[in-house]
């Protein structure tokens, strides 16, 4: 691990005032809508581009998560557009010229019970022939790769065996954000914060949008792009169009600093809970989300105790560890817990959302498809299966318990 | 944590009660003339307010029965609890719940 976290220079970029009108406008500067800033100009030569924030920079979801990143998805759709993802992290700290900790540790996803062995091989399998690395560990092979593990067969779930993605890791979530934000703001990206959206500017039939009204004025825009995680349905909401989305509290917690001992990501579906060392040696851990809706950016202390509990059945050493602070973040879920990336039935609007409890690793590969989609106007390959006409033809891409991880 | 007041037993920790989504969802009356659109918005589309909301709750842990409630999906806060198949409260009747 690190020694120290890396420098970064003071000013990262500029604050400028909102134009009267842009090409793109980006609603939501979290690490989805940087990203889609970024390959905009990067890949499209888009440039005349805003992204507008209601607080701070990567101050939502961006600054809430648990910044685990993995690809072993089973549904070919979602493990193609994840895998993009990670090839991306793997050269971002080098095209950014911003080190921001991408660490591949690997991912350990823990079997407990018959069905999870059978789960865990049967996605080892499909991960190989999607291409996305994935092995399959005994007990014996868990306690080797990550000796902090109790793989005692005399507790109420013993580790069965674990799927392994070695490529998969994590980063330092905040410094993505600045990494990304400030190579937008070099190819002329305006990064405009405080800067709340209350509405939007309609044609005279009304069925195109042709800008944003916000807390700081009328911006017209060629094209809106929501990035908005949580709160789309609240966005979506002002223009009349009602989406497939539940919004709920994700709560994660860290420790007090420990000395580093845990050398992987471990995640256990079955009791349920993931834990990471981040690089200053907080015990990062994350759970479920809270059963019922809510946009309070706090969660309910039962999953807290649900989690603890978890972790400390299969992190004796922890026993100890001293909760340091807790958060909630809000993430929206669809009905196939994937995501919903294209064009709207409303003209000019586009969407990126849904990406449920699962959106940092993502990061990269959304905005690169998001911006295919903006730029061009078609989806990009990637993103087509994800389209929001799925949920009218039926071609769902159902990953409810098979993404490695309970929705 | 939520105080949950099931109309049946009292108030007791959220822990005992499911989550059953979004009330007052009635199943199409005529499903054979249902567009595909109509289908899947009737399948997979909520409502996703922030601020009052109409839920169900089943009281799992307890005498099992379901029933609704007005919960602020911002606050937390129960406005009103009412038994399943009667209509939900109004803003003017609520208010007078939290008073």
């Amino acid at each position: 691990m690190p020694e120290h976290l890396p420098e970064h220079p003071d000013w990262l970029w500029r604050t400028p005032n909102p134009k009267r009108s842009y090409d793109v406008v980006i609603v939501g500067a979290g690490g989805h809508g940087l990203a889609t800033a970024y390959y905009l100009a990067r890949n499209h030569g888009v440039t005349n581009v805003a992204v507008l924030e209601r607080g701070w920079l990567a101050g939502g979801n961006m600054a809430r998560n648990t910044t685990i990143i993995r690809s072993n998805y089973l549904c070919e759709e979602s493990a193609a557009l994840y895998e993009h993802a990670l090839k991306l992290w793997e050269g971002m700290p080098e095209e950014l010229d911003y080190d921001f900790l991408f660490s591949q540790r690997g991912v350990l996803n823990l079997a407990h019970t018959l069905q999870d062995v059978r789960e865990g091989t049967r996605r080892v399998n499909a991960n190989r022939l999607g291409g996305v690395d994935a092995e399959w560990l005994d007990p014996d092979q868990v306690r080797e790769f990550c000796p902090i593990v109790n793989t005692s067969p005399d507790v109420r779930h013993p580790v069965l065996g674990a799927t392994l993605q070695r490529r998969a890791g994590i980063a330092k979530h905040d410094h993505v954000a600045w990494a990304l934000a400030r190579k937008a703001d070099a190819y002329g990206v305006d990064l405009i914060q405080g800067c709340e959206v209350t509405g939007f500017l309609r044609d005279g039939d009304g069925d195109r949008v042709v800008g944003v009204q916000t807390s700081r004025g009328p911006i017209a825009a060629g094209t809106v792009a929501l990035a908005a995680a949580g709160h789309t349905s609240v966005l979506a909401g002002m223009v009349g169009l009602r989406l497939p989305l539940q919004s709920h509290p994700l709560q994660a917690l860290v420790s007090e600093l420990l000395e580093p001992v845990h050398p992987t990501v471990v995640m256990s579906n079955h009791v349920h809970v993931y834990v990471s060392q981040a690089h200053k040696g907080e015990l990062v851990m994350g759970a479920g989300v809270d059963a019922y809706n809510g946009y309070g950016q706090r969660g309910s202390f039962p999953m807290i105790e649900h989690q603890m509990a978890a972790a400390l059945e299969l992190f004796p050493i922890f026993a100890r560890a001293h909760v340091l602070r807790t958060w909630g973040g809000i993430v929206d879920v669809t009905p196939d817990a994937s995501p919903i990336i294209g064009p709207t039935p409303i003209g000019n609007l586009h969407l990126n959302c849904g990406w449920g409890t699962g959106g940092f690793k993502a990061t990269p590969a959304s905005g690169w498809v998001y911006a295919h989609s903006i730029a061009t106007g078609a989806p990009h390959p990637l993103a087509e299966p994800f389209a929001l006409e799925r949920f009218t033809t039926g071609a769902l891409i159902d990953e409810h318990g098979a993404a490695a991880v309970a929705h | 944590m939520l105080l949950i007041a099931c109309p049946y037993c009292g108030e007791r920790d959220e822990t005992e009660f499911h989550y059953g989504g979004q009330a007052h969802v009635a199943y199409p009356a005529d499903p054979e003339a249902l567009s595909d659109a109509e289908w899947g918005e009737y399948l997979f589309v909520r409502a996703n307010p922030k601020g009052p909301f109409a839920e169900r709750w089943s009281h799992a842990a307890g005498c099992r029965r379901w029933f609704n409630m007005l919960r602020d999906t911002a606050t937390h806060q129960i406005l009103a609890v009412y038994p399943a198949g009667q209509p939900c409260p109004s803003a003017a009747q609520t208010g007078s719940v939290i008073a």
